[in-house]
């Protein structure tokens, strides 16, 4: 059995029949389901590769069946990397199964042993004859019945032809020609145009509408339900204003605002609950106290700060309904279909047979960004105006303001250094409100509660109390117990509950912030042990592939080696949760005279086991790489008592042409190792390889994010 | 509303419409072109990007009844007998593309900028494209296709 297929996926736990995976029509044609969605990473081009190559049959033959409700396998959310590892592994083993099955059936047919059959573009032949039968006619059509063997035996992988090729990126054209349709773009004639007409903010509750002052809005309808107030026209740009006129005839309660205390005091200094992290998982016991400092030793501290952070998806959350009084039919780039719809139909008070959801192309996400929320509005003002399409949008106010964000998060570091300048001595405190707010069904309505619409009901459903994620590697505790071999390491997770801003998930989770804090600690320790930054990691780095990523990033940037003048180097390395793919990257930047942080280059080099999608690969790397780059020197919401003031992409800036560096990526592969989920593994570490640039460049040592001009005059000043 | 004569991808199109809708709804609504995205609808992100009079122009703000008389060509226009033309052509080729939500304003931006300066470099590509947004970070891939495309310039091969 090939490794890439051990251990077996949970996704093959709730779904072992074949035909849940793959079937193949009577003309041969093979479509691939599966629960996961496309969100910009290509899993589609992954899985459809990965079915093609065990089945031998031509890649053009092979489709990905966009995932509903009732058909698609049901594995939960898109999210953390696990796409390869969960539906990767069901399609390679499920299509190892079909083809060994199909292949009996053709000896069968035939009158031939199996071992005297070829498979060629999906055709079954008699070895150096003419004799032979299509998978096609093999099938005819029929489902298989069979279940996927987890002990099948896959090709080996110098038997591939598909897996890892380069090849030209697939699914693009429609993208550059427009013919793509997204969930924005599914209007069709009779649709009606929706948009939501929000409060001033999370806690303002609608107290009157001056319903006379809506009489000459024409065509367009108002849907109210308690506080949550939309509007519905068949021309979108009428409904676009009608937002407007129905915001000034709406007054709102606004007392209590939101809290302005300083976030980055809450987080040290509100309740907490608190769990030592042992291997990776935090344990309900009481948290260690810290070893005394050793007398006469170097210990070092430092505390590192990450404000709350946006997806900003470049396009609006949208999501198209239709509910004709008895199904309700929901179009959506959620990342989770069967999550949404137990949770959609328990706010609509429907059985979950009838509600059907379906995935329709979004923006690239990042995590849980608006969809969820915005098919719930679609969802409501669908079930008030019965019988239409809704296509709803968000504006971009409504996105950059509503949707939930990532923690602020602290992390205050410790380390001892012994005599020979090693760590001997490692304390990470992550300090952080949850990361899981996705609408997954739970005890007291959780997946309700989570929709944002839910809260303003007339029948209103509340947000649950955060529960902390006990998980190996989950949100806040994620990459806080980094790689090295540390003799001895204290590892803590403080979940800080009810901070003011709406949070949930956002790529990485906490390990941006863990990995941010970590690595830049340890180019402080490296210079308090006078060692030059590669050589303090490689000290204690024993993982061999973890060195040779980090040894291939810093020897392409020319580290260790003088930077041109004016410029520094930087560099940090993460194994993002430690399980997946390793990731080093290296950084040469400068600060301009207006306090500007510049990036000239940047170094990637990973290891996310066989490669199966390199340009897809590549392209996850480089993404995670220049949203990290944009966290780190541009991003933070702000708000005040009346509300977020970040409202749009003046006042979230993020990273633009002009800021992007040239970018060199070295992909190590491994054939026949396994998948390692990649697209989270670059973020944290562009992060602290950006602040050690900007050390090395200007000696200005920076640990609260963003690094933006300001934050460089108030270092330099101090 | 009105009747509104535009001349969108080589036709005259009349639509009747409200002429202070933006030119975005528009084209999307009324003609069906939904190439032209919505990312921000405050001429911030350059989605909307369409070629007026040849110059790569927001739509999501400015009203249609602006553009009466003018030569408006979206995305869709770029496409030559069926098939992706030049700059499309190249972005396909980079992989230039994640989720692809700006990719058509990039479309825009890039075959205006080459049509202006035939032979730009990596200073005079960024600025033209830094009005655009990507977040999915496909920054480096739209580099590569933008250059692919000067040095295909340069050797001849493909038209400019
Ligand atoms: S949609 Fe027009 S610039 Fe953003
Ligand atoms: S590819 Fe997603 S925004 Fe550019």
């Amino acid at each position: 059995m090939n490794d890439s297929t051990n251990p077996r996926t949970p996704s093959l736990a709730e779904h072992p029949g074949v035909d849940d995976w793959i079937s193949i029509d009577a003309d041969g044609r093979v479509t691939v389901h599966t629960g996961k969605v496309d969100i910009g990473q290509r899993i589609s081009t992954a899985l459809a590769i990965i079915a093609a190559e065990e089945l031998d049959v031509a890649l053009a033959s092979v489709r990905v069946a966009r995932p509903r409700t009732g058909t698609a396998p049901d594995e939960g959310f898109t999210s953390g990397s696990n796409s390869m590892q969960e539906s990767g592994v069901a399609v390679r083993l499920a299509a190892a199964t079909v083809r060994r099955h199909l292949v009996t059936r053709a000896a069968a047919r035939l009158g031939v042993g199996a071992e005297q059959l070829e498979v060629t573009d999906g055709l079954v032949r008699v070895r150096d004859t003419n004799r032979s039968v299509s998978f096609g006619e093999l099938t005819g059509g029929a489902p298989l019945g069979i279940a996927v063997d987890p002990d099948v035996i896959t090709k080996s992988p110098d038997a591939h032809r598909l897996v890892g090729a380069v090849r030209p990126v697939g699914g693009l054209e429609g993208l550059a020609t427009g013919a793509t349709r997204f969930v924005h773009d599914l209007a069709e004639p009779g649709t009606l145009h929706a948009r939501v007409v929000r409060p001033p903010h999370y806690h303002a509750r609608l107290e009157a509408l001056d319903e006379s002052s809506l009489a000459s809005l024409g065509d367009v309808q108002v849907v109210r339900d308690g506080s949550f107030v939309a509007v519905a026209s068949p021309d979108e740009y009428r409904a676009v204003r009608a937002v407007e006129r129905v915001a000034a005839a709406a007054t709102w309660i606004t007392a209590p605002g939101l809290d302005t205390t300083d976030v980055f005091r809450r987080l040290i200094e509100d309740p907490r609950e608190s769990f030592p992290v042992v291997d990776g998982v935090p344990l309900r016991e009481p948290v260690p106290e810290e070893r005394p400092e050793p007398v006469g030793g170097a210990t070092l501290r430092a505390r590192y700060e990450r404000p709350y952070q946006m997806h900003a998806s470049l396009a609006p959350s949208a999501a198209r309904a239709h509910f004709d009084g008895e199904t309700m039919r929901v179009w959506t780039h959620s990342q989770g279909i069967y999550p949404l719809r137990a949770s959609l139909a328990d706010v609509l008070d429907l059985p979950r047979e009838r509600v059907v959801v379906e995935h329709a192309l979004g923006s690239g996400c990042y995590g849980h960004n608006g969809a969820d929320d915005a098919a719930l509005d679609a969802a409501l003002v669908a079930r008030a105006l019965r019988g239409k399409t809704v296509l709803l949008k968000w504006s971009r106010e409504d996105e950059h303001a509503w949707e939930p964000y990532s923690s602020a998060m602290v992390v205050d570091l410790r380390a001892d250094l012994d005599d020979s300048g090693a760590v001997s001595y490692w304390s990470h405190e992550t300090f952080s409100d949850t990361h899981r707010g996705r609408p997954r069904a739970g005890p007291n309505r959780a997946g309700a509660g989570r929709l944002l619409a839910s809260r303003y009901l007339a029948d209103a459903v509340m947000p649950p109390r955060a529960e902390p994620n006990l998980a190996h590697h989950a949100g806040i505790h994620r990459n806080a117990d980094p790689l090295y071999a540390f003799a001895n390491r204290r590892i803590v997770k403080h979940l800080v509950r009810d901070l003011p801003l709406r949070v949930s998930a956002m790529r990485t989770l906490g390990a941006y912030a863990n990995v941010f804090a970590a690595e830049s600690f340890m180019d402080e320790l490296a210079e308090a042990a006078g060692v030059d930054p590669l050589a303090f990691r490689l000290r204690h780095l024993e993982d061999p592939r973890a060195r040779e990523v980090l040894a291939a990033a810093a020897q392409r940037m020319g580290m260790p080696g003088p930077a041109p003048h004016g410029r520094g180097r930087g560099l940090a390395f993460a194994q993002y949760k430690n399980s997946k793919a390793y990731a080093a990257v290296a950084v040469e930047a400068s600060v301009d005279d207006t306090a500007r942080v510049r990036l000239h280059r940047a170094v990637i080099a990973a290891d996310a086991g066989e490669v199966v999608d390199r340009e897809g690969l590549r392209a996850q790397l480089e993404g995670g790489f220049v949203q990290g780059a944009s966290w780190t020197l541009h991003e933070a919401v702000r708000h005040d008592s009346g509300g977020i003031t970040s409202r749009d992409w003046e006042s979230y800036p993020i990273l633009r042409f002009d800021e992007v560096p040239e970018v060199e990526t070295i992909i190590v592969d491994r054939p026949g190792a396994p998948f390692l989920g990649a697209g989270e593994a670059t973020s944290g570490p562009a992060a602290a390889a950006i602040a050690n640039a900007v050390f090395a460049a200007t000696g200005l040592r920076l640990r609260r994010l963003p690094l933006d001009p300001d934050a460089i005059r108030r270092a330099a000043m101090s | 509303m009105s009747e509104l004569r535009l001349q969108v991808n080589g036709r005259e199109r009349t639509v009747d419409v409200d002429p202070a809708t933006p030119l975005a709804y528009v084209l999307r609504n009324q003609l069906g072109l939904t190439g032209v995205k919505v990312g921000c609808g405050l001429e911030q992100c350059g989605a909307c990007a369409v070629l007026v009079d040849g110059e790569s122009v927001h739509t999501c703000v400015a009203p249609a009844g602006q553009f009466a008389g003018r030569s408006i060509v979206t995305v869709e226009g770029l496409v030559e007998n069926g098939e992706p033309g030049p700059v499309q052509r190249a972005f396909v080729e980079a992989g230039a593309a994640q989720c692809g939500y700006c990719t058509p304003g990039l479309v825009v931006a890039v075959t205006a900028l080459l049509a202006r300066v035939p032979d730009p470099d990596d200073t005079a590509i960024r600025t033209a494209l830094s009005p655009h947004l990507c977040r999915c970070g496909s920054h480096a891939q739209v580099m590569a296709a933008v250059r692919a495309l000067v040095s295909g310039t340069r050797s001849g091969r493909v038209g400019g």
